[in-house]
């Protein structure tokens, strides 16, 4: 066997290495796949090709066209076909080309793949994977450039996260497979490339929990804390870059598990700074970003200094790409609102 | 007219085993699967050398092009290809965000879209723009969709193109409830006898991949419009790929064969032969419009280019199979017949030459030159009615972003 692994097979568990997004995740996948011989992959052109954004690059050469499987063109197929297989006892990585193109397989996630532990009073488990390159910011066609998470955090049974850096691609999805539950994994596509030294080796924390990976000064008296996910990761740390020069120091906060949601951090945060913004892609109604304001207010009532602000993608269809610069956050509008709870 | 049930049967031989795994690339160069063979039920009326061959069946369908008007789906062909190239290019200069070629699929998209009527309708996929032009649809409409400045800018309605449509398979479902419209108006069935169809008669068209085929909006759709006998043909570009995947990921025998489980008649056709798909789609937009119900045709083609400007075809393809079908290129079989039989001239080819390499500079023009759509466009008709939560997003953004102005100006 060692004889014929790759080099990419040499590379899961070698100590720290620089990885982009896209190879953390390819290398996850394939310390699951080691792991476990129950682990298989199905997708649209996941086999020969690895995949639109190269994410299964060389599994099907390494691992077999059973366990990487060139499925045929059909979501609900192949999110439909995963559960009969997770049933059975595998643990199914499912691939969605593009966020826009889940919809076909909306129907199996919400009325089976949600809901069959519950229906079978525990008697069935169903841990499917289903990966999600989502969000904008590609210069892209329609359907292309989706954040529909909120969808499914709003359906029971289903666990949602999404990874932010090369280091959470890499245990968080060896983590999700582990699962018992179906997750839903939305990988941020326009940060795929995106690199980070990443611990191989070092024991990963827990997968359905937020995480404080920026603690502002605490001895600024313009103190706010930030909260997002996924692709507006990256842009809430320049944010509070760029912020921490002008004296305005900032928390921030990756939650990672987008359902449910674990706020403990953000409380504790928002406790301190009194202050909350909120950042993400997706629409503001009736979204993740809601719910986070809700709870917060709940939680933290006597602590805040501002209503919480939230900076998100327009109540619109995604816009064509040539628009796509005002329809996304950017460091801009992450600041102005900062600056604007602070002015409070 | 025979009755096209004839084609429906398969052949014994003719069902492929199952596949379970992908060919080896020794496979694909052996036997070149059945991706260059389109079997003996394939319907063809110019060879790839340009020989006329007779058909008892379609003739009749035909039997008015001439010439005049073989020299005229020749410059389709020509204009269309020489404007997906210029997409190509213009995607390659940065000008365009994605561009998704038509390369090798001319005669399937002219031939078709020649067809049509005025009052028909046709609801493409995203690689449609041969079936664009045909329904008279100025090209430079659909540039923006790849430039990404808009969503495709034709008159969908008085044009009777629908926007093209991303999500596989959508569309299929769609056109049969169009066609189901067109027979509730009584626009269906109203001619006086089998071989003629009353001026008023209208059918739709939609257009799919191979890989399209897996999906279960195409199969409701099959459903619905055989429950309906609703006036549509549904027009598969079998382009031997679906991406990276070959035809055979998505089926274990030809394709059109599976319009018989359905109950209505499937058709394969030489989707690289355009007098062919011009006589078989004639044929089965006739059928619809007398009431029969709906038509599959399999158009068998070849994508002779990536996916799209993103793809990269090397990984997964051998360029033996290129060659293979470039022999059977569409506008060459045009040319060599018009050649052969004197139906035009040098002259005639240098013409049309001309006018294309015009055309492709006219659409260059209008491309990189095209206005980006304003930020309030972002919240333009996403209702039909008024949205005052909309209005109030849009002018709280607006004074936002008029707010860098007045810095900038302070500056
Ligand atoms: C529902 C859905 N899933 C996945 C995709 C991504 N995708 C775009 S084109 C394509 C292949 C389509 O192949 P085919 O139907 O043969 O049409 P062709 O592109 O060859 O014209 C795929 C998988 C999509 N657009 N929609
Ligand atoms: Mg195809």
């Amino acid at each position: 066997m060692t004889a014929t692994m790759s080099r990419d097979a040499e590379q899961a568990g070698q100590g720290t290495q620089t990885l982009t997004i896209a190879k953390g995740l390819n290398l996850g996948l394939r310390a699951a796949m080691e792991a476990d011989n129950k682990v298989i992959l199905l997708g649209e052109d996941i086999g020969r090709l690895g995949g639109v954004f190269r994410v299964t690059d060389g599994l099907q050469k390494d691992f077999g066209e059973e366990r990487v499987l060139d499925t045929p063109l059909s979501e609900s197929g192949i999110i439909g076909a995963a559960i009969g297989l997770a049933v059975r006892g595998y643990r199914p990585v499912c691939e969605i080309q593009f966020d826009g193109f889940i919809f076909p397989g909306f129907d199996q996630i919400i009325s089976q793949l949600a809901k069959l532990h519950y229906r079978s009073e525990g008697r069935i488990s169903v841990p499917v994977v289903v990966r999600v390159p989502y969000g904008g910011g590609i210069g892209a066609v329609e359907h292309h450039s989706e954040s529909p998470e909120s969808l499914f955090c709003h359906i029971a049974g289903l666990k949602v996260v999404s990874c932010s850096n090369a280091t959470d691609a890499y245990w968080m999805m060896q983590q999700a497979i582990a699962s018992d539950d179906p997750v839903m994994f939305f990988e941020p596509k326009r940060r795929y490339w995106e690199k980070a030294d990443v611990d191989t080796t070092a024991e990963p924390g827990p997968l359905m929990a937020s995480r404080l990976v920026r603690r502002g000064d605490q001895n600024t008296t313009k103190r706010a804390t930030l909260v997002s996910y996924g692709p507006q990761m990256r842009t809430c740390l320049d944010a509070a870059t760029a912020a921490a020069e002008d004296g305005v120091s900032l928390d921030v906060i990756d939650l990672r598990s987008l359902s449910p949601l674990s706020l403990e951090p953000v409380f504790e945060s928002v406790r301190r700074t009194g202050r909350l913004v909120m950042v993400t892609e997706a629409p503001s109604e009736s979204s993740i970003s809601s719910e986070v304001a809700a709870r917060v207010q709940q939680e933290c009532f006597y602590s805040l200094e501002a209503p919480v602000h939230r900076v998100t993608g327009f109540d619109t269809p995604y816009p064509p790409a040539k628009l796509e610069e005002h329809y996304l956050p950017d460091l801009d509008r992450v600041l102005y609102a900062v600056d604007q709870t602070l002015a409070y | 007219m025979s009755s096209p049930e004839t084609w429906t049967h398969p052949e014994p031989g003719a069902v492929p085993a199952a596949t379970a795994a992908q060919p080896t690339p020794e496979q694909v160069i052996a036997g070149l699967r059945a991706t260059t063979e389109g079997g003996i039920e394939l319907t063809q009326l110019l060879t790839p050398e340009g020989e006329r061959v007779a058909s008892p069946i379609f003739d009749g369908f035909v039997s008015d092009i001439g010439a005049e008007q073989l020299r005229g789906l020749y410059r389709d062909m020509v204009l269309v290809r020489r404007a997906d190239r210029e997409g190509n290019a213009l995607q390659r200069q940065g000008q365009l965000g994605i561009w998704v070629p038509l390369l090798g699929q001319e005669a399937a998209q002219i031939g078709s879209g020649r067809a049509l009527r005025p009052t028909d309708m046709a609801f493409p996929s995203y690689r449609e723009h041969g079936v664009a032009w045909a329904r008279g649809v100025d090209l430079k409409d659909i540039f923006g969709i790849f430039r990404c400045t808009d969503q495709g800018s034709w008159d969908f309605q008085g044009s009777r193109l629908h926007p093209y449509t991303i999500v596989i398979g959508n569309q299929v479902v769609n056109a049969v409830g169009y066609a189901m419209g067109q027979k509730f108006d009584g626009k269906v069935g109203n001619a006086s006898h089998e071989d003629t169809a009353a001026d008023s008669d209208e059918a739709t068209i939609t257009y799919f991949g191979d890989g399209a085929t897996s999906q279960g909006d195409v199969h409701e759709g099959f459903v619905w419009s055989s429950v309906y006998d609703a006036p549509v043909v549904f027009f598969c570009q079998n382009n031997q790929w679906a991406i990276s995947e070959p035809t055979e990921r998505q089926s274990r025998l030809p394709l059109y064969q599976r319009a018989r489980g359905y109950g209505f008649p499937g058709v394969r056709v030489d989707g690289n032969d355009v007098l062919a798909c011009l006589a078989v789609t004639r044929w089965a937009l006739h059928t619809c419009r007398n009431g029969n119900g709906p038509v599959l045709i399999e158009a068998f083609t070849y994508r002779m280019d990536a996916h799209t400007t993103s793809d990269d075809p090397t990984r997964y393809r051998l360029s033996e199979e290129l060659e293979v079908w470039r022999l059977k290129d569409p506008i060459e079989r045009v040319r060599a017949h018009l050649t052969r039989t004197e139906g035009a001239d040098q002259e005639f080819f240098d013409a049309v030459d001309a006018e294309a390499d015009e055309f492709a500079v006219e659409l260059r023009d209008y491309c990189v030159n095209m206005p980006d759509p304003p930020p309030e466009r972002i919240f333009s008709n996403v209702y039909a009615e008024p949205s005052p939560a909309l209005d109030a997003q849009r002018d709280s953004y607006l004074s936002y972003l008029a707010g860098f102005e007045s810095t900038a100006g302070e500056g």
